[in-house]
């Protein structure tokens, strides 16, 4: 397989490649990739189910609705030969995206919410960093721009364009209350540095930020200067979101191939959706 | 002022559908052949029963509007008359006054209903509105409830015993057993009638009316009409009634015939110690001695020791309830009220079933009805002499 | 004497479970004044407003003077037993079950004579005694004579015991215990003697306190349970619905908000999926096995206790969505009053006023503790009632509502906000 920089970004930046890691396939070789049959799927997203938890807010917020599911017939005398439900969800509940709109610092970017953002965007390149040592270790971990760069050199430099998906192996955690990990001074789960934050989005041009976590940014985020940095500059800069990821330990740090499309909303600020990874085989 | 004497009315024709304990008929199946008997005893053709009076339970939904359709009667006289066991005395009180008046010649009176296995739960369950309303939904005993208050209060009260009001029903059974139409056959002893189980403290099973389907009735004419048709008869010499007496009183003991029995004497000009028999409204031993006392036989609160002076059989000192009584007979609905009636006919024109009170001159008989709440609302009483 | 209420003994699977009767139910429609004020604890006769005369049974016009102006008023039930029997037999099932029963013919101080059922611990007649009115098992006002002094409850007396709904040796199913009204009411079940309390919880990941506590309750055992979730109610009923004896519903989302306050529905959405679909889908999923169980032996389904709002009477401005979605909750009670009644199943509204709660916290007092809330829905399971309005606010609005609800409408309207 050939490796080089990949044509499905649109950020003008584009990252040298890296001879250690595989790169991810371009659009071209990507069509020769899917007939060659030599690649695995992998599934990076939670069932969609009523037991999912969502973002805990001071109650006296607006609050995300959690998946519920109303059965409308089930070969019953509602329906006799089918079965179908209802479903009614938030946004960003479930395995979501988060587009620009959804913060307040990316409200007037052009094509910010999930109907106009450019479909291209859908495929894109993974560099997958492994935190999942010092997230065990510390549920506050916060992953600063130092660690990345230190990444990037066992690996590549991170292209333009590409996720950067933070792997914590929070997604382990089944039982909701340790997923939440919440006590009365609020969430305490792993996510980036405000620093972190700047240097993907101003040095690395990124497509956007992934996490196993409920948020893209850390549970103490609130806390930061600025609060939630990485929805702050993410959507500031129009780059996108993607939590309540899982199986990132199944993905190669570089070489995976995200497949990410949310719903096309009418000015929906994001979508629980399907995202899989397409990951050459070695 | 005066009621009005009854001058020549008299009761004819007595007649009585055997009773059965449950029957798969209608209540107009009993009805129709106590018209039908009426017709066969007076030898007369149906067109000429120009009046009918009707007392039933059962007959819903009809009245007796319906009931002259289903027995092809055409009348100029029609009264329906709901008043249970006052019923036959207050049938012959209004069928007297229209053949008096002319409003009718023959007037038959009857009464009478079904018994379905399920029909008295369902009668006594929409019995009355203050009934359904107020008593029905404690316990749901029916009659016996009421009659067991009342029966306990007048025990308290006037120190009546178990052993007194059994002599009255041991003294009705013997009655009843040379009554060919009496659903009780076998003999009945004080043992028998202390020891029976309970069925509403202090009641047990003798103390209440055994409900039935059957059906009772007679003709209500003027002498002459009844002389030219040679049917036997009994004159009316007095009847009075009375619907809710003594509303103040706390419970019922004493019915309305206290304030009516001066009146009834005297209009039948025969008073108390002219009575050869009695028959009372009998579905519990305890509103017997209340028609006792209120008919001016023993003074109220007396009727104990009355019992205890008398005796009840047909050849005794007080012949009392001589067919049996309801108690002994049978309760066939609102024929109740007419048993006693038919009973008296019978002894005053020489036609019993049973025994006959030996030259029975003048009857009295006695009806009540209608437990509404905690007391029987209508009262009544009718004096018949000998021909 | 108090009758000591043991522990059922477990079910035999051998036997089958019977089916509920009823006593008879029928009632004339000015009879229902009398139910009318059973449900909320009172024993209300008829008064003549012309002269003055006491009425019963219930009637259209004065037995003395025959005025059309008669209204419910409050009896002291002061009066004579002046007669009584003891019922060996029976026409309806529901007391051919369960006989014998004491019968009495009382003489009110009134003037009027009431048929009612004896308590247990009256002597014989003649003797002084107190009429109360409580509900039968059929949802209707039937009245007891009970003593003149001592004041035993009618529990106390096995035959009546069945018009209550007594939590002691229960298994209940409290269904939101996050809240402090849910765990006063979980406390309070406890101290009254429940057999086993199993209480809700929903979104396990919000912790607090106060529910960790209610987990040392012997008698509790914490289920999953969200009420807005109908996958979660099914599974719920699905494993312990075949055990419920009462279940109490203080699943509750109140946010405060007047319609002028907050823009969009998503907040007064959440409060009616709590409040109003929660307790549908609680019905849906529950109430069938209720009724199945309401014959079950000494371990029979009794009763469902739903803890709504006095703002359901009338819309409370300052907390306009909330009042609306207690009221959706009140309208569906009946609903489920009317579904459960045929079985014997007694639904319990409790209308508090302010409760000294987060929610609450711009009312001005008096309001009502968690505590005394709950206080109130265990005695309301002890005694024979449908409708509760505890505290002083309740019981005021309660006063003008009955009065007249078009002025409480209008006063509620004038609040500062």
């Amino acid at each position: 397989m050939k490796t080089t920089k990949t044509k499905l970004t649109r950020r003008k930046s584009a990252a040298k490649a890296n001879v250690r890691t595989p790169a991810a396939p371009t659009r071209g070789d990507l069509g020769a990739l899917l007939v060659s049959g030599n690649f695995r799927l992998v599934d990076l997203t939670q069932t969609l189910s009523p037991d999912f938890p969502t973002i805990v807010l001071p109650p006296e917020f607006g609050q995300c609705r959690p998946f519920r599911m109303e059965e409308v017939s089930r070969y019953d005398e509602r329906g006799p030969g089918w079965y179908w439900n209802n479903v009614s969800f938030g946004e960003h509940s479930g395995t979501h995206f988060d587009a620009p709109i959804h913060w307040i610092s990316g409200r007037d970017l052009p094509n910010n919410s999930v109907d106009t953002l450019p479909i291209a965007h859908f495929i894109a390149p993974a560099c997958v960093i492994d935190c999942s040592a010092q997230a065990k270790a510390d549920a506050d971990f916060l992953l600063t721009a130092a660690l990345v760069k230190r990444w990037e050199q066992r690996h590549s430099r991170i292209p333009a364009g590409a996720w950067v998906l933070m792997r914590t192996d929070w997604s382990k955690r089944n039982d909701p209350v340790a997923y939440q990990n919440l006590d009365d001074t609020g969430q305490h789960t792993p996510g980036p540095d405000p620093d972190c934050v700047r240097f993907l989005v101003n040095e690395r041009d990124v497509l956007g930020f992934g996490t196993e976590t409920i948020g893209t940014d850390a549970g103490q985020a609130a806390h930061f200067a600025p609060p939630y940095p990485c929805h702050y500059y993410m959507h500031g800069a129009g780059k996108y979101g993607l939590q309540c990821l899982c199986n990132l330990d199944l993905l190669p740090a570089t070489g995976a191939l995200i497949v990410a499309a949310p719903l096309k909303i009418l000015q929906g600020s994001g979508s629980p959706l399907r995202v899989f990874a397409i990951v050459p085989a070695e | 002022m005066a009621a009005r004497g009854y001058d020549d009315v008299v009761l004819a024709a007595p007649v009585t559908v055997p009773y059965v304990r449950y029957s798969t008929h209608g209540a107009h199946w009993f009805l129709g052949r106590a018209v039908a008997g009426l017709i066969a005893a007076a030898k007369i053709p149906k067109r000429q029963i120009d009046g009918l009076a009707v007392a039933s339970f059962t007959l819903a939904p009809d009245t007796a509007v319906g009931l002259t359709q289903h027995l092809g009667l055409t009348l100029r006289w029609l009264d329906h008359v709901p008043m249970g066991g006052a019923s036959g005395i207050v049938s012959i009180r209004r069928a007297a006054r229209a053949v008096q008046g002319g409003d009718a010649e023959i007037v038959a009176c009857v009464g009478g209903d079904t018994n379905h296995t399920d029909s008295f739960r369902r009668n006594t369950a929409n019995f009355s509105q203050f009934a359904q309303d107020a008593v029905y939904p404690y316990g749901s005993g029916g009659p016996n409830t009421s009659f067991a208050l009342l029966t306990a209060y007048y025990m308290r009260r006037h120190g009546a015993t178990r052993e007194d009001f059994g002599k009255l029903c041991v003294a009705q059974r013997t009655n009843a057993l040379e009554n060919p139409l009496a659903l009780f056959k076998k003999p009945l002893t004080l043992a028998d009638y202390l020891n029976a189980r309970l069925v509403a403290d202090p009641l047990r099973l003798f103390d209440c009316v055994m409900p039935c389907a059957g059906a009772e009735g007679f003709l209500v004419m003027r002498r002459g009409t009844a002389e030219k048709l040679g049917l036997p008869f009994a004159r009316l010499l007095g009847a009075v009634e009375r619907h809710n007496a003594f509303p103040a009183d706390p419970i019922q003991d004493r019915g309305g015939w206290a304030l009516d029995r001066d009146a009834l004497y005297a209009q039948a000009g025969v008073g108390p110690d002219d009575i050869d028999f009695l028959e009372t409204y009998d579905d519990y031993p305890v509103i017997n001695v209340l028609q006792f006392e209120g008919l001016g036989f023993c003074p109220e609160g007396g009727g104990a020791e009355f019992i205890r002076a008398n005796s009840f059989e047909v050849a005794g000192s007080f012949p009392f309830n001589t067919s049996g009584g309801q108690l002994s007979v049978g309760q066939a609905g609102a024929a109740g009220g007419h048993l006693g009636i038919v009973e008296a006919i019978r002894q005053l024109s020489g036609q019993t079933l049973g025994a006959r009170v030996p030259d029975a001159r003048h009857g009295l008989i006695s009806g009540f009805g209608m437990i509404n709440y905690d007391r029987g609302i209508c009262s009544g009483a009718a004096l018949l002499a000998a021909a | 004497m108090a009758q000591v209420v043991k522990r059922p003994k477990r079910k035999n699977p051998v036997e089958r479970t019977r089916l509920p009767t009823l006593p008879p139910a029928t009632r004339s429609r000015v009879a229902l004044g009398l139910t009318a004020a059973a449900a909320r604890g009172r024993f209300e006769l008829q008064v003549c407003r012309d002269c003055g005369a006491v009425q019963y049974p219930p009637r259209e016009v004065c037995r003395i003077c025959l005025s059309q102006r008669l209204f419910w008023r409050r009896q002291d039930g002061m009066g004579e037993l002046i007669s009584d029997t003891t019922l060996h037999a029976a026409q309806e099932l529901f007391f051919r079950e369960r006989l014998p029963w004491r019968i009495g013919d009382v003489r009110l101080d009134s003037g009027v004579n009431v048929i009612a059922y004896v308590h247990h611990n009256v002597g014989a007649p003649p003797c002084r005694i107190r009429i109360e009115a409580a509900l039968d098992r059929s949802g209707q006002a039937a009245l007891v004579a009970m003593p003149e002094r001592g004041r035993p409850a009618l529990s106390d007396d096995p035959k009546l015991r069945e018009m209550t709904c007594n939590p002691r040796a229960r298994k209940i199913l409290v269904t939101d215990g996050k809240s402090a009204v849910g765990q006063a009411v979980a406390r309070a079940l406890a101290a009254a003697g429940a057999d086993l309390i199993w209480i809700g919880m929903a979104e396990p990941w919000k912790k607090s306190a106060g529910f960790d506590a209610l987990r040392e309750l012997p008698q509790a055992k914490v289920v999953p349970l969200d009420v807005t979730d109908s996958r979660s109610v099914r599974e719920l009923a699905g494993e312990i619905g075949g055990k419920v004896d009462i279940l109490v519903n203080t699943s509750d989302c109140h946010r405060a908000f007047s319609l002028a306050a907050r823009r969009g529905v998503e907040t007064a959405q959440l409060e009616m999926d709590v409040n109003y679909f929660g307790l549908l889908r609680l019905a849906q999923e529950f109430a069938p096995t209720l009724k199945a169980r309401a014959a079950d032996g000494d371990a029979n389904a009794i009763a469902w206790v739903n803890v709504l709002s006095v703002f359901a009477l009338s819309n409370y401005p300052p907390h306009g969505t909330y009042s609306a979605s207690k009221a959706a909750a009140w309208s569906l009670s009946q609903n489920l009053r009317a579904d459960l009644r045929p079985a014997g199943v007694r639904v319990i509204n409790l209308f508090p006023g302010p409760v000294d709660d987060e929610w609450d916290q711009l009312e001005m007092p008096p309001k009502l503790s968690p505590a005394a809330l709950a206080a109130a829905l265990v005695q309301s399971l002890q005694g024979s009632v449908e409708d509760v309005y505890p505290g002083d606010v309740a019981q005021d609005w309660l006063a003008r509502n009955l009065e007249s609800p078009k002025t409480l409408e209008r006063e509620l309207g004038e609040f500062d906000r």
